[in-house]
């Protein structure tokens, strides 16, 4: 038994020295809030962790600690990160917000990056985001013009900026094509349980909806889909898998860009605190393959793509009416960025309250 | 609300009741023999797991099936041999079996994240299925859907029609006077939690080739811990096991649909309705106390040491 324990031991210490002999230049940590198997969000920021490692090799490490919830835990985890000699932290998700300023006041030599927020209360905080919403208005373009009900089924996840956005976009693009075109929305108050977005979507298909989208972050909708002989569109990675005959495309998050970029900057010593909501037009967002449609509506959905990419065109740009029909953007006026991360009120056509 | 609807509404029912049905009778039995194993969230994703994965292996959905009530099972076996054999605390035993089951699980599934599943399809009984109404809802459903009615019922008859099943429940009430009177307490626990194991293996099966044929990490999402309360809920009695799962399923469906109808309820509060209704009728039941406590396991939570 003491032989044993011995083994053990000096095997640990061979593997403290192998770790010391390799240090790298930088440490770069991530801290996912779902587990990096859920084929979605948290999946794809892995995704991007393996790009890093791939770009920069041995010279830097990475770390990362997945399904982090939302709250004391965050804390705990972002603290122990920044005490373990990572150089730069990247906190993705919106509920982290709080927790990565306070370590970040705390630890003013580490770099944190946290993803969908807006507050950078020390030097050593910087944000980014992706516009997902100019994919919205494309997927709405294209579900006014393939489905035969003139009835979108919306899975939403939580009634914030972010998810209403979306929903605002999707309705301006399918109303660019079908300005009577209807939108059922269902909350799930979940962003990943594979069984509720399931059930939700068999609802909306069962309430008649020919067309299904999600803002969700499992393939379960996807599945509905393709066992109803419904349309769907994906989130956050191609689900074509999980809906060959239903995909008609999906909006994928590429953060591999972004994260070799900024791990770049620690590594040069040229890191900056910024704030960065990139789109179409820098990578961040990318569409998966237009499928399951006629050719005419894929060409308009590329032709939207690639106006949005060189900067022709934005989704939210005005004659825009509020829900009530007042006015919001008069024409040609666009929304400012500011209005975009705080919106929380439906545009004009969407027969549906907003929860509060 | 149209028929129609009310008929889809039953249908998508049963499929979101069946696994908290499964796994929760399988609890019941385990609760009966005395034992409290918290482990279900754990057993029900190794379910998950190696069903998805047994099926991808041997392209048979069945096989996925058979190997989820294994391995649920073997699982379970560790908790039994842990707290039974070795007398350890059941409740923090039980917690650190449902921990293990989702890491074990995370690890064993990274090679099936993003694969399509096989789904178990379902089986239309020849006549009885194109009755109206109640044929598309009672026979024309996947067959984990069947075996869970049947296991309802073989619950009961079990524990309540059959000399083993007296004896569980003697085990369970007290294990004192059952082991002096010659009742091996240990093997009888030891088979109840097996039972356990294996139907929340089934249930897990459930979720990765009948509800949502796929596997990602965490996809049990709270279940185990539902079909727990579920036994409570129940009381210990089998027939309100059915009640209860199906009412937490029946609410959970019509919430959705009542949002995709646009009635103004807000949601957050449809959402937890399955939540308090498990609540409400959790505080009904405690407050007649002498009902709760003619069917609660009077040895339930308690280790057995037997004197040598």
């Amino acid at each position: 038994m003491k032989h044993i324990a011995k083994l053990t031991l000096a095997a640990f210490g061979a593997l403290a020295a192998t770790g010391a002999a390799q240090a790298a230049d930088a440490k770069a940590c991530w801290i996912y809030v779902g587990p990096i198997g859920d084929y979605g969000w948290s999946y794809q920021h892995h995704q991007g962790l393996l790009a890093v490692e791939e770009a920069y090799g041995d010279r830097v490490e990475t770390a990362y600690l997945e399904s982090v919830s939302e709250g004391a835990d965050a804390e705990r985890a972002i603290e122990r990160f920044a005490r373990s000699g990572c150089d730069i932290v990247f906190t993705t998700s919106f509920g982290f917000m709080d927790a990565t300023n306070k370590i970040a006041a705390r630890f003013p030599d580490v770099k944190f990056e946290h993803a969908t927020g807006y507050k950078r209360e020390t030097p050593n905080v910087a944000t980014f985001n992706s516009k997902f919403y100019q994919g919205r208005y494309i997927l709405g373009q294209i579900a006014a013009s393939v489905s035969e009900e003139g009835v979108a089924g919306y899975i939403g996840s939580f009634p914030i900026p972010e998810v209403v956005r979306g929903i605002n976009s999707f309705m301006l693009g399918a109303q660019s094509v079908d300005p009577d075109f209807e939108v059922k929305i269902v909350w799930v108050n979940t962003w990943f349980d594979p069984g509720r977005e399931s059930d939700a979507a068999k609802a909306l298909v069962d309430q008649g909806v020919d067309i299904l989208v999600q803002h969700t972050d499992s393939t379960a909708p996807m599945q509905v889909g393709e066992e109803r002989g419904i349309m769907a569109f994906g989130q956050a990675s191609d689900m074509f898998a999980f809906g060959p005959n239903t995909q008609l495309t999906s909006i994928v998050d590429d953060w591999a860009s972004y994260y070799i970029e900024r791990v770049g900057a620690v590594l040069d010593g040229t890191w900056e605190q910024v704030d960065v909501w990139g789109g179409l037009a820098d990578g961040h967002v990318v569409m998966a393959p237009y499928w399951n449609m006629p050719y005419e509506v894929a060409a308009m959905a590329n032709e939207t793509e690639k106006r949005i990419m060189v900067g022709d065109f934005e989704p939210f740009t005005g004659p825009i009416n509020r829900q009530d029909g007042t006015e919001w953007l008069a024409e040609g006026e666009t929304a400012t960025e500011g209005e975009l991360l705080g919106m929380n009120f439906y545009i004009e056509g969407i027969d549906d309250q907003l929860p509060e | 609300m149209s028929p129609e609807i009310i008929q889809a509404i039953v249908l998508t029912t049963a499929t979101a009741a069946t696994p908290l049905l499964i796994a929760a009778l399988g609890e019941l039995v385990v609760e009966r023999s005395g034992v409290l194993n918290l482990g279900v969230e754990g057993m029900m994703i190794i379910g998950a797991v190696t069903g998805f994965g047994a099926a991808q292996l041997f392209g048979s959905p069945w096989m996925g099936v058979f190997a989820a009530i294994v391995c649920g099972a073997l699982f379970s076996l560790l908790f039994a041999f842990l707290t039974l054999s070795l007398a350890t605390n059941q409740v923090a035993t039980g917690l650190s079996l449902t921990l293990l089951g989702l890491g074990v699980a995370g690890m064993a599934g990274e090679q099936f994240v993003g694969l399509p599943g096989i789904k178990l399809q379902p089986i239309a009984v020849p006549g009885l299925s194109e009755l109206p109404v109640i044929g598309p809802l009672l026979f024309a459903q996947d067959p984990i859907f069947y075996m869970s009615i049947l296991l309802a019922i073989g619950v009961w008859w079990f524990i309540f029609r059959t000399r083993a099943g007296l004896t569980l429940r003697a085990v369970g009430d007290n294990h004192g006077s059952a082991h002096a009177l010659g009742i091996n307490v240990l093997r009888m626990r030891y088979l109840a939690v097996m039972f356990g194991g294996a139907c929340a293996g089934l249930a897990g099966a459930h979720l990765s080739l009948v509800y949502t044929p796929q596997w990602v990490e965490n996809m049990t999402a709270g279940r185990g811990w539902i079909a727990l309360a579920l036994v409570v809920f129940a009381s210990w009695l089998p027939w309100r096991v059915v009640v209860g799962a199906y009412l937490f399923g029946a609410v959970t469906i019509a919430q959705f649909h009542a949002q995709a109808q646009g009635v103004a309820i807000p949601s957050q509060f449809l959402s937890a309705l399955p939540y308090l209704a498990t609540i409400v009728v959790l505080v009904l039941i405690s407050s007649n106390r002498r009902m709760t406590m003619r069917n609660t396991p009077a040895s339930l939570g308690k280790p057995f040491v037997p004197e040598r």
